[in-house]
């Protein structure tokens, strides 16, 4: 349960922080980008094992919400000039609340399998939507020309041009998120969605309102995605429906549990795991001709996780930690 | 003759709904018998499709291809099932959805590096290949109406097999309640295992049938597989009756959908879902969720 992570873990995670907050200093551009990236992702990831691993929602469409916030941003983003994330930002969450809200309000009315299969025919019905009309360049994508910057007048105070700037940002917004996320979940608001996930029919018995609070839970989660859609497109400048498939929303998944479900700083662990491996599997040094072939190897991947690695890296770590505070 | 063109495409949609159907069945008796969400039944109708291909080359006639396609499918539902899926029966939901997922990345791959990621067309065979007409501009394609009646054959051989046989008997009990079933001293294991491979060959059966209506591509087995979960949906998750009905539906909206409303098509199907789902969160035939 969530408890604030145990001293060793918190150790480690600021460490963590610290080297990542290195990595632009080495001023290798494939490697910011890459960093971001698994940052990005690792918000996304975590915003997922708010539902998965903290309110037993297990949604196999994530990604649409991630997905999404790229698209809207793409529309309210003019050709030729950049767009004020004081009020894009607001209105990308605020569509991806709306669109969590509504598939939300579908899906918490089902359980289990049906959950899942539900919530991946709606992001796939966004997907469709998205590939199929041609609203915003159809199935080839479309671009962000100029990336968002923060403007207060004509004073530009951030910049997500600027490789650095975007990393930074992420950079924060993961400890942010983090420490928001954990905070929310030692309240009273937390308390119930994890009662909710151990046990749903006493929590009813009690008098709580289960469909409400897993609800609002489904919101908070989309919304996170949708930041993290936010930040993913401004990095490339590019949005594509694939970016609300159910592979996306796949890919989410694995690394939740590659990191470790229900331990919230697992899935930044697990984007980051998940994405170095991929870089190795497409490094011919490395895999030799297997490189043009890497999805046969990360599916090996996944399947190995699966079947040997049932608490995740996260897991992994909260038993050492666990073990030598036990020593003392 | 508007009625007679009414009337082909609401053939057309029956026609595709039997086809979901021959998938959504096997999804339907893995999940409600084995507790198993296979995400990878998708890829074994692409798989048969493939299979379709290469074999109408090979002997020069569909036919043959689906005679060889058969036991090829059979046999490599028993071997993902002997190797992958025996470690997920005592594994919840979210672990099946990670390692079916890990299957079809594998699956997608090897089909890209096999077959390359051209699309493909296969024959219709000679004798199936005319078509009947229905009125002076309209006709109907013969191997439709075949694909339809093998379609219905096989389900009927399902409904009697379910309904009038041991294995059938065994069939619904595990479906109702699996535990006891196990208790009673059934061999479960094969069970599962022959439940799990006719539902792989279905599936590849499916593809292999559909391969002279549709193209042969890469990805065609993630876009039908999305499609089954809605019919496994509506239909109620464990009820061959509700996979049935369920296929009928979904093969009709998405036919008229194209035709009546071609830009909202794809998302008529899903907007289909929700409003059964509105009205039974457990779909039509569904006993709820626990059985699960």
């Amino acid at each position: 349960m969530v408890n604030a992570p145990s001293r060793g873990i918190a150790a480690a995670l600021i460490l963590l922080a610290l080297a990542l907050a290195l990595v632009p200093l080495g001023g290798d551009k494939y490697w910011i980008k890459l960093v971001t990236r698994m940052m990005v992702l690792g918000i996304f990831a975590m915003s997922l094992d708010l539902l998965v691993g903290y309110t037993g929602l297990v949604s196999f469409g994530h990604a649409a919400f991630f997905g999404l916030a790229g698209y809207v941003l793409h529309l309210i983003s003019p050709d030729d000039a950049a767009v004020n994330m004081l009020w894009a930002l607001p209105a990308c969450l605020a569509a991806t609340a709306a669109a969590a809200a509504v598939i939300g309000a579908l899906s918490v009315r089902t359980r289990g399998i049906y959950f899942i299969m539900v919530t991946l025919a709606f992001a796939q019905m966004l997907f469709y939507f998205f590939h199929d009309s041609d609203l915003a360049g159809g199935s080839d994508g479309a671009f962000i020309y100029v990336k968002p910057v923060v403007q207060l007048g004509d004073w530009v105070l951030l910049d997500l041009g600027g490789r650095t700037a975007l990393y930074y940002l992420a950079l924060a917004s993961q400890v942010v998120i983090y420490a928001g996320l954990v905070v929310m979940l030692r309240s009273p608001f937390g308390k119930v969605i994890q009662g909710i996930k151990i046990n749903e029919h006493r929590m009813r018995a009690l008098g709580y309102n289960v469909y409400v609070y897993k609800l609002v839970s489904f919101v908070i989660g989309g919304t996170l995605a949708g930041y993290a859609g936010f930040l993913f497109a401004s990095i490339d400048g590019f949005v594509s429906p694939e970016l609300l498939g159910w592979q996306e929303s796949g890919i989410a998944l694995v690394m939740v549990i590659l990191g470790g479900m229900g331990t919230l700083f697992g899935p930044l662990i697990g984007a980051i795991a998940l994405l170095g491996v991929e870089e190795l599997f497409r490094d011919r040094a490395v895999v030799g001709v297997m490189a043009e072939h890497w999805q046969i190897l990360m599916g090996g991947f996944v399947i190995a996780v699966v079947l040997f690695l049932n608490n995740g890296l996260g897991g992994l770590l909260v038993r050492l930690a666990g073990r030598r505070e036990g020593e003392r | 003759m508007d009625w007679l063109f009414l009337l082909i495409q609401t053939m057309n949609g029956i026609q595709y709904g039997l086809l979901l159907f021959l998938i959504a069945s096997g999804l339907t008796l893995v999940f409600g018998i084995m507790g198993i969400i296979n995400l990878a039944h998708g890829s074994f109708y692409m798989i048969g499709a493939y299979l379709a291909f290469s074999f109408t080359q090979m002997t020069g006639s569909l036919l043959w291809a689906i005679v060889l396609g058969i036991p090829a499918t059979l046999v490599l539902g028993v071997v993902i099932e002997r190797f992958f899926i025996v470690h997920l029966y005592h594994r919840d939901h979210l672990q099946q959805v990670l390692l079916t997922f890990g299957l079809i990345l594998i699956f997608n791959e090897l089909q890209l590096v096999i077959w390359g990621g051209d699309p493909n067309g296969v024959p219709v065979p000679e004798i199936l290949a005319g078509s009947i007409p229905v009125s002076e501009t309209l006709s109907y394609p013969v191997y439709r109406l075949f694909l339809s009646a093998v379609c219905l054959v096989l389900a009927g051989i399902m409904m009697v097999v379910i309904q009038k046989t041991r294995l059938g008997m065994r069939i619904r009990a595990g479906a109702s309640n699996r535990r006891m079933v196990e208790a009673l001293g059934v061999n479960v294991r094969a069970l599962y295992a022959v439940v799990f491979s006719v539902g792989v060959t279905l599936a590849g059966v499916a593809g292999m049938l559909a391969a002279p209506v549709e193209t042969v591509y890469p990805g065609m087995g993630e876009q039908i597989l999305i499609v089954s979960f809605v019919v496994v949906v509506i239909g109620g998750i464990g009820s061959i009756k509700g996979a049935f009905l369920g296929a009928l539906a979904i093969g009709l909206a998405d036919v008229y959908g194209q035709v009546y409303l071609p830009e909202i098509a794809s998302v008529a199907v899903y907007a289909l879902m929700a409003a059964i789902l509105l009205w039974r969160p457990e779909g039509l035939f569904g006993r709820g969720a626990e059985n699960g």
